[in-house]
């Protein structure tokens, strides 16, 4: 590990170190946060509840596909828009403030359009997620090379060979970054709507422990979602950098 | 067969109005005729429409009037069969090994993996390359790069070679290897050669015949023949007679390189 990895592993564990300790010595009330081993416990008895591994399911469920969907709809919405300017050019105030918009007040609407189930929760996080992903992929494929469109061209590709062969790959630090904020916007989407409006999920248990007053397992849960999602964005950067150590930064 | 490989005849290009600027007159009206197994190279002042010349002779932009033979057939904005353009730029993928770069074409075309492997082989061993088949573009030099970019384009055996400024971001020595190289591979392949370059040297060291353009909109002004032998190498630049030629594409340059400064600012 490098001396940047060491001291970032010395800062939260010495972080967790004195925040356990502030927990312990009374400094910090248990009621507002308990000590670090105690959200360990609280996770340790969440994975063990039969019923929240059937709101993590759900909850991860929903964000697959919110994240899926996304992806799929973001970089064809990107394609297109990279291929009609004038359409880009007047969409791109509209793509650069998007996220003032507060996405959760559409929810009721959803439920209209989609019922009381999954997919009102799912289009939440797809809206937070999709737009990420429009702007990083169109950002990749301004970026692309002339000489490599040029040399396309030379080589006669079809455009399913030239989209598959030269855009995607020319493109893929930045449809990476895309994707990693997707995942990201997916699961606040998803857990957000859940903690709100849901009757189900790990947002809701979460909000579920709140009401409760149950401290040890909403940390616990938490800690769990900050593990998961921190976990999936360390390996995809992992997958990123090994990517871009073979490409020299191109 | 002929032995007229390329022909070109009235070729202009005009680029058109964009917003409230005036149509560009870039090219021409341009006559051509290039032997098979001719190395032409192209000088020119900056902006003359040199790169403008090689997008039309490839088929990559159309010309605004007159027309375009290659072995008889016309080109008309769709690159022919048996083209191959090496840019000024590297071009190489990043994301795929020297090997997998010169196999590219190849395998879109779907030819069979046998072939490719023995085509890729012999290529990249002509160009010295074939120890660095399995390292990425990022760990090799720039000017093994540029050769692997020549190597992407021969292994398709282009017929035509179309050259534009390859060697443009190279430094002095390593460009008169590769121009030694270039001129193997071109005995070697007997493709017609149009080499496009901004480096009077390198024209006249390497070319048949040299064409000179003038500053925008560019048309030929001078052809200088060489008359170097087939087997020559970057030793004839000792020559008296090499001197000879830079000295009449100079004068010939000369007034159209101050015009197209003028023109420049």
């Amino acid at each position: 590990m490098s001396r940047a990895g060491w001291l970032r592993l010395l800062l939260s564990f010495g972080a967790i170190g004195l925040l356990e300790a502030a927990c312990r010595m009374g400094y910090v009330s248990r009621e507002a946060v308990i000590p670090p081993s105690m959200m360990v416990q609280g996770t340790w008895r969440a994975l063990n509840s039969a019923e929240t591994r059937t709101d993590l399911w759900l909850t991860l469920q929903n964000v697959a596909l919110a994240l899926v969907l996304s992806l799929i709809v973001g970089m064809s919405a990107a394609l297109l828009l990279h291929k009609l300017p004038r359409l880009r050019r007047a969409l791109d105030p509209l793509l650069a403030s998007y996220y003032a918009v507060p996405t959760f007040v559409f929810y009721p609407l959803f439920i209209v359009l989609f019922g009381l189930n999954r997919w009102p929760l799912v289009a939440i996080g797809f809206l937070f997620a999709v737009v990420a992903v429009i702007i990083n992929t169109l950002d990749g494929l301004s970026r692309i090379p002339a000489s490599f469109v040029r040399t396309a061209s030379v080589m006669r590709l079809t455009r399913a060979q030239y989209l598959w062969h030269v855009v995607f790959p020319a493109a893929a630090p930045w449809l990476f970054t895309g994707a990693k904020f997707a995942v990201a916007y997916s699961f606040i989407g998803v857990i957000a709507g859940e903690f709100v409006v849901s009757g189900a999920g790990v947002g809701h248990a979460i909000a579920f422990a709140y009401n409760s007053f149950d401290n040890r397992m909403m940390y616990g849960l938490i800690l769990l979602l900050f593990v998961l999602v921190g976990g999936i964005n360390t390996a995809l950067s992992m997958w990123e950098s090994r990517l871009y150590a073979r490409r020299g930064g191109r | 067969m002929s032995d007229e490989h390329l022909r070109l005849a009235g070729v202009t290009r005009v680029y058109p109005a964009v917003e409230d600027q005036s149509p560009v007159h870039a090219l021409g009206p341009l006559d051509l005729s290039l032997r098979r197994g001719e190395f032409f190279s192209v000088v020119g002042p900056s902006g003359c429409g040199k790169s403008t010349l090689l997008d039309v002779v490839a088929g990559l932009a159309r010309p605004s009037a007159g027309t375009i033979s290659f072995e008889g057939k016309p080109v008309d904005g769709v690159v022919p069969d048996g083209i191959g353009v090496v840019f000024q730029e590297d071009a190489s993928f990043p994301w795929l090994t020297a090997y997998d770069n010169a196999a590219f074409a190849l395998r879109r075309a779907g030819v069979a993996e046998g072939e490719v492997r023995e085509h890729v082989e012999r290529t990249l061993t002509f160009m010295g390359l074939w120890s660095f088949a399995q390292a990425y573009p990022a760990q090799l030099s720039g000017g093994m790069r540029q050769r692997l970019c020549i190597a992407r384009t021969l292994v398709t055996r282009p017929r035509l070679l179309l050259l534009d400024e390859p060697f443009g971001a190279l430094d002095q020595q390593t460009r008169l290897l590769m121009g030694d190289e270039l001129l193997k591979l071109w005995r070697d392949t007997a493709a017609t050669i149009l080499l496009i370059t901004h480096s009077l040297d390198e024209a006249a060291l390497l070319s048949d015949r040299i064409g000179v353009m003038s500053a925008r909109p560019g048309v030929f002004i001078d052809m200088v023949e060489t008359g170097w032998p087939r087997e020559r190498d970057s030793r004839i630049v000792s020559g008296a007679a090499f001197g000879e030629v830079t000295g009449r594409l100079w004068s010939a340059l000369r007034d159209q390189s101050l015009k197209a400064l003028a023109m420049a600012s």
